[in-house]
């Protein structure tokens, strides 16, 4: 199918941006929003909103046409194949494919002090009405808060023989969350550690695309919860299960 | 005026109840200092700058007494010996112990008298500018007398420059108060950093000289909107008491000062914590500078409906330790958050009834009201909306530092546009709703007064047991947002110093004096 943005009929392209120019809201600086509209390739832009916030600095809100269309068909997106299970059926395939408890290992790793995003995941509580693992029969979970260093993450997982590693990034400015996702990745890699365990990243700014790149097995951005973490882990330590049984 | 109907006898007991508990952990306290708390006598008495290897010369002393001498003296009398030994002033002996023709610790050590009398001339010199500092604000407020809700933003690049230009438009907009947000990770630092700084992660290093610039620019804006812009930054994590020595020397007005928000969100040492926001605070108190406790933390880990009465009780806690610093109630600003889930069915009325309740127990207290963060989506178009409600509950329960929330929360630091567009909207709701809050009561056993009645009794039984088991054991229990820290755990405790019988602090000793 192919689509455009729908502002009220289909296929009108309507679509609305705003910004800010070191320039006044007068004329010129109208003038100017209109143009770099145009420089999007926005067909008939207009300004209908233009206000002074500081000297020398206006305020732009701009409608306008996108020209542009895509073909659905030709779009592939990488997403987590897994189903996402209920806490239930979850809790169920553990008790019944493993006679032990699964352990995760969650942190805000490196500089970041934020555990929303940790915490949503792995408190009893959850988030928004779901849950959070702990809550789980069958995972035993550690959450080690915010601003874990790499290397304590990692001995930490090795005392408890972690099956999978929880990492929560909140602060992305200067993408200071790449290169710290990467710090782990290489480190779980150069202490020979990478296979044993399941390595997701989550946070706001995270996508499973974003993970793959990185070498994670899977990554979770908004709107995900416990139970679509727990799905997919417990899923995938079950095949992985399987697959050594058969290579035995 | 006891507009929710409040059992009065609660309000006292619970007062009671953390009084008691800060009593014990202040006798506790007594006994001790921190290498912290050490640096920033330091720091009063003028030792700035760093060595060659960028290490503060704050933290070369210190290190020097701990690793050639013995830290549970203090700084002061290997201070007060040095100076006697070597027949040199203050800033004669501390320019040569910085190009290292001279030692702070090989000398015969005074006794307490002789040391205290060497350096009380200095203790009252340095003392001077802090009370200039503090006269300079009165009169600035004096003259452009300051409104009932102050509109409050942060601003956060990482440069300090930067910043200056983000606070200049945000204090022309319309905000009163303007905090720079600390990059993340220095609350964990066991140093201060040196400098003008222009990188940072999610926010600017707090430095003295940021402090300088950013107060400079924000004095030129007071005097050019003929309204005195305030000035906050952050006196927690590892560096406390170090960061209120600076900001006193600065004319900082507000500081981020939490007696437990280190110990439960940064796993800092409980006894560090404790040592370290004693002084932070009699610094404070000495200097007129507000602070601000972290209650609505509690609330971005825990539910805010179940766990509403944990803010009550812990802001009681705030205000026992803050009077044991002898920091007057009109410098309490007390933290609280709109923080409840806004798809539950009157929640606003929650909000208004916590709001409204910690009004009526703090009269006094410059309540610090801390905006929607949990509970935001991403959808900016909605966290406006969420924004407008808590602008509403801020303004109908008089709240007096305002937070404003941006709509572009947990997407990014605020935007130029974003910030003006948060300002814009708390602007048409103080306008609009000027005079609401005169037009309303609240129905006699109604929501709302429900609500508050029944967040304090719950906030009075906690205390109740917190007094029985007391503080350290209450942390160790996790009571407060769900996390559990150990009595030796956390970050910091190796620089817990227990006071030797020559022990003595100057500054402590002038301060106390002079405010009581």
């Amino acid at each position: 199918m192919k689509i455009r943005p729908y502002g009220d009929t289909f296929h009108d392209g309507k679509v609305q941006v705003s910004f800010t120019l070191p320039l006044k809201a007068d004329a010129l600086g109208v003038e100017a929003a209109k143009l770099l509209a145009k420089k999007m390739n926005l067909v008939d832009p207009q300004v209908v909103s233009a206000e002074d916030i500081h000297e020398g600095f206006g305020f732009f809100v701009v409608y306008g046409t996108m020209p542009y269309e895509i073909q659905t068909d030709d779009i592939h997106v990488q997403e987590i194949e897994s189903k996402t299970l209920s806490r239930e059926e979850i809790e169920g395939l553990i008790h019944e494919n493993f006679d032990r408890d699964l352990v995760f290992v969650g942190a805000s790793t490196g500089s970041d002090a934020h555990t929303v995003g940790i915490d949503a995941i792995m408190n009893m509580k959850g988030f928004a009405g779901h849950y959070g693992l702990e809550r789980y029969s069958g995972i035993k979970t550690y959450n080690l808060g915010s601003q874990v260093d790499n290397e304590d993450f990692v001995r930490f997982a090795k005392k408890v023989n972690a099956d999978v590693l929880l990492v929560s990034q909140t602060v992305t400015q200067k993408d200071i969350h790449i290169q710290n996702l990467t710090d782990l990745a290489e480190l779980l890699e150069s202490m020979g550690m990478r296979k044993q365990v399941l390595l997701i990243c989550g946070g706001a700014r995270i996508s499973h695309e974003l993970a793959k790149e990185l070498g994670y097995d899977a990554g979770f951005g908004p709107k995900k919860y416990a139970e679509d973490v727990a799905s997919f882990a417990v899923l995938e330590l079950i095949a992985r299960k399987k697959e050594s049984e058969e290579a035995k | 005026m006891n507009v929710l109907n409040l059992n009065q006898n609660e309000i006292q007991e619970s007062r009671d109840f953390a009084m008691r508990i800060a009593n014990q952990v202040s006798a506790w306290i007594e006994k001790h200092s921190t290498v912290s708390v050490e640096r920033s006598i330091l720091r009063l008495f003028g030792v700035d700058g760093i060595n060659e290897i960028d290490v503060p010369m704050v933290n070369v002393m210190v290190d020097d007494i701990c690793k050639h001498a013995d830290i549970r003296n203090g700084a002061s009398v290997y201070l007060a010996s040095a100076l006697s030994y070597h027949q040199l002033t203050l800033t004669g002996f501390i320019a040569k112990y910085q190009r290292k023709e001279i030692s702070l610790v090989n000398v015969p050590l005074l006794t307490q008298e002789a040391a205290k009398k060497i350096l009380m001339p200095y203790v009252v010199d340095r003392m001077r500018r802090l009370k200039d500092n503090r006269t300079q604000r009165d009169t600035f407020i004096s003259k452009y007398p300051e409104p009932k809700t102050q509109k409050y933003v942060i601003v956060a690049t990482g440069n300090i420059h930067e910043d200056v230009t983000q606070a200049k438009a945000a204090a022309k907009a319309g905000a009163d108060i303007i905090a720079v947000i600390r990059s993340t990770g220095q609350s964990l630092l066991d140093f201060v950093p040196y400098g003008a700084t222009t990188e940072g992660f999610g926010g600017t290093f707090a430095t003295q000289e940021n402090f300088k610039i950013m107060r400079r620019a924000l004095d030129q804006v007071s005097n050019e909107e003929k309204r005195y812009i305030k000035l906050v930054n952050y006196a927690s994590g590892l560096c406390m008491p170090e960061i209120a020595a600076m900001a006193a020397m600065e004319r900082l007005d507000v500081l981020l000062n939490d007696s437990m928000y280190g110990i439960i969100f940064r796993d800092i040492n409980m006894q560090r914590t404790f040592v370290d926001q004693y002084f932070s605070r009699l610094i404070n108190a000495y200097s007129g500078i507000i602070i601000n406790t972290g209650e609505d933390n509690y609330l971005t880990t825990s539910d805010a409906v179940e766990e509403a009465h944990t803010v009550l009780a812990s802001q009681f806690i705030n205000e026992a330790f803050a009077l044991k610093s002898l920091l007057p109630r009109k410098l309490m600003g007390l933290g609280h958050a709109f923080e409840i889930d806004p798809t539950i069915e009157n929640s606003f009325l929650y909000e208004v009834a916590q709001a409204e309740m910690a009004r009526q127990i703090f009269p006094e207290s410059p309540l610090k009201y801390m905006p929607p963060t949990k509970h935001i989506t991403g959808n900016i178009f909605r966290a406006f909306e969420q924004n407008t409600l808590f602008n509403v509950a801020t303004i109908l329960t008089n709240q007096s530092i305002h937070l404003l929330g941006m709509m572009t929360e947990a997407i990014h630091t605020p935007f130029l546009s974003d910030r003006y567009n948060a300002i814009e909207n708390a602007k048409m709701v103080y306008t609009t709703m000027a005079s609401l809050r005169d037009e309303i009561s609240f129905k006699e056993g109604g929501v709302v007064e429900q609500r508050a009645q029944f967040v304090l009794h719950r906030a009075h039984e906690l205390l109740r047991d917190i007094s029985q088991i007391g503080l350290f054991h209450a942390l160790e229990e996790g009571v407060f947002a769900g996390i559990k820290r150990p009595y030796d755990g956390g970050k910091g405790l190796t620089g817990v110093i227990e006071k030797s019988p020559l022990y003595f602090n100057p500054f402590e000793d002038k301060m106390r004096e002079e405010l009581s």
